[in-house]
């Protein structure tokens, strides 16, 4: 449940779920995410949600916050059975070339590369959210043995499709971009496609990740 | 009918108001940075009032018309040129002038501010993507493929170049004494002394600004609480603070999920005025309640209203 609602600026709303990032709050976050998007609302021009908030942005000539705060008070979660099992299937390629803090994260977890892999590729991810990019994936939560800090010096470039581990999180880089967090590979497939404007991102909020290992040879198979 | 890129200038693009409702896939708003100027610039040329504008920053474009009887506008504080018969004359802004095959109009700069936009009678003969003839660079989205203008692009005119009235309007795009801001979230995060500073002192834009954001210089914000909070929405007008102390300004193409503490964010009305500071420029922030930025922007937006019913 929303624990407190506040205004953000004076065209946008801050609905707080609390404190704690887990699975059951994000769930949460959805439900709201997903009625408010299907209520369409007169006013409200976004709908930003992320692991334990969600915020909400108008048109200031339409509505305002206490107009709006007063519709989420009252508003009723779709009832609909939420489904929050569906799973994809992402490969992966951890040759060197991708690979690029693969030693830093063995330094920083004393780990062997072999064990830092079996923690990624035995594990179901959830995804939290996407964005800061189109498209980006928050994936949570890794094994706790393989936790650790951003880079010092983020990367000027991170290149497209590289995965990334930070602290209990992972992400894949849906564009070029700068970035800090700690890349263990890279996957061929299209995570953003801008073309499908009906639906453009393969890895949605609620959704589970399961990654799987691929050759060099499969990926350059996939990436054509 | 078309008009002939000879010099793209800095950062080019096509923009309307701006791309609504994908902020939860990283999408942001985009759109004209200057609301105000980027309204005026359609009403001039007699286009609907979201119609795609050409937006240029700093240094902007240089162009060659192949068409007779264009009808266009220049808007911001712009220096720019025409050359007709060859012949050079120098432009007003926010004044329609025609141009005909082979004359060519050259934006020198923007003069003491950011953003200016150049329209034409009729529009511009592009798709709109997901909604928006919005760029978004990060994402290449909108028209162009989402990317800048470049050198030899042929920018394709819309056939229906009706013909319309010469129009002007004299504007001044004024200079605020301060930036109006509204607390935010994370405003208690940060030490007394540092809000006397935040809202004593002066800061200056720096140069790291662009269509993303606007990074900050002066004096240091101190985070006494925690320097990261857990990653969550950005909107337009967010000030955050990293781990450096340097206030950084969410702008129309910012990123939407970020993960450092919101000391305060910009109020709606005054967004069109910094948008436009350029960098070295000096900014004085002032804290004002909710109901007061509602009122002012009411203000703001009646005012809007009466420029464009001027034109």
């Amino acid at each position: 449940m929303i624990k407190n609602i506040s205004n953000l600026g004076d065209a946008a709303i801050y609905c707080d779920f609390g404190s704690e990032v887990s699975k059951k709050v994000n769930h949460e976050v959805i439900k709201y995410f997903k009625t408010l998007k299907n209520k369409n609302i007169k006013g409200i021009t976004n709908l930003a949600p992320s692991y334990n908030k969600l915020i909400i942005t108008f048109d200031l000539e339409i509505i305002n916050y206490k107009e709006l705060i007063e519709k989420i008070h009252d508003l009723k979660l779709d009832e609909t059975d939420w489904n929050f099992s569906n799973k994809k299937i992402i490969p992966i390629c951890i040759d060197e070339e991708f690979a690029l803090d693969i030693d830093r994260v063995s330094k920083k977890t004393n780990l062997n590369f072999k064990e830092i892999y079996k923690n990624i590729l035995s594990k179901e991810l959830y995804c939290y959210m996407t964005g800061f990019v189109a498209g980006m994936p928050f994936l949570g939560d890794t094994n706790k043995n393989i936790w650790l800090k951003r880079l010092e010096t983020p990367r000027v470039k991170v290149p497209k499709g590289s995965v990334g581990i930070t602290e209990q999180f992972c992400n894949i880089y849906t564009y070029e971009s700068p970035g800090g967090w700690n890349i263990i590979g890279n996957t061929p497939v299209k995570i953003f496609n801008k073309n499908e404007e009906e639906n453009p991102v393969l890895i949605k909020p609620g959704d589970s990740v399961q990654f799987y290992e691929i050759t060099k040879k499969e990926f350059n198979k996939i990436k054509e | 009918m078309s008009i002939k890129v000879i010099r793209p200038g800095l950062n080019t693009t096509f923009q309307d108001r701006g791309r609504s409702n994908f902020y939860h896939i990283g999408i942001p708003f985009s759109g004209a940075m200057d609301t105000r100027n980027f309204l005026i610039t359609n009403k001039l040329v007699g286009n609907d009032l979201n119609d795609a504008v050409l937006e240029f920053a700093l240094q902007g474009p240089k162009l060659k018309i192949n068409e007779n009887n264009i009808n266009c506008v220049v808007t911001g504080n712009v220096d720019f040129t025409v050359k007709k018969n060859s012949k050079i004359y120098k432009g007003d802004c926010y004044k329609t002038f025609s141009l005909n095959t082979d004359d060519e109009i050259d934006i020198i700069s923007t003069n003491n501010s950011m953003y200016g936009y150049f329209a034409i009678s009729g529009g511009f003969k592009l798709e709109k993507k997901w909604n928006s003839y919005s760029t978004h660079l990060k994402s290449k989205l909108g028209p162009n493929n989402g990317n800048k203008i470049i050198e030899h692009d042929n920018l394709q005119l819309n056939r229906n170049q009706k013909p319309v009235n010469k129009k002007e309007i004299n504007y001044v795009n004024s200079k605020i004494e301060f930036i109006r801001v509204i607390k935010g979230t994370n405003f208690d995060y940060f030490s007394s002394k540092s809000h006397k500073s935040f809202l004593d002192s002066q800061y200056q834009v720096t140069n790291l600004t662009d269509r993303m954001g606007m990074r900050l210089e002066g004096d240091k914000l101190e985070n006494i609480k925690s320097e990261n909070i857990k990653s969550e929405g950005l909107i337009k007008g967010a000030i955050q603070v990293p781990p450096d102390g340097k206030p950084i300004i969410m702008l129309s193409d910012h990123g939407t999920i970020g993960g450092y503490p919101k000391i305060a964010v910009i109020i709606s009305a005054d967004y069109d005025k910094i948008v436009q500071l350029p960098p070295l420029s000096k900014i004085k922030f002032k804290m004002i309640d909710i109901k007061d930025a509602e009122k002012i922007f009411r203000l703001y937006s009646m005012e809007t209203k009466n420029i464009l019913d001027q034109i």
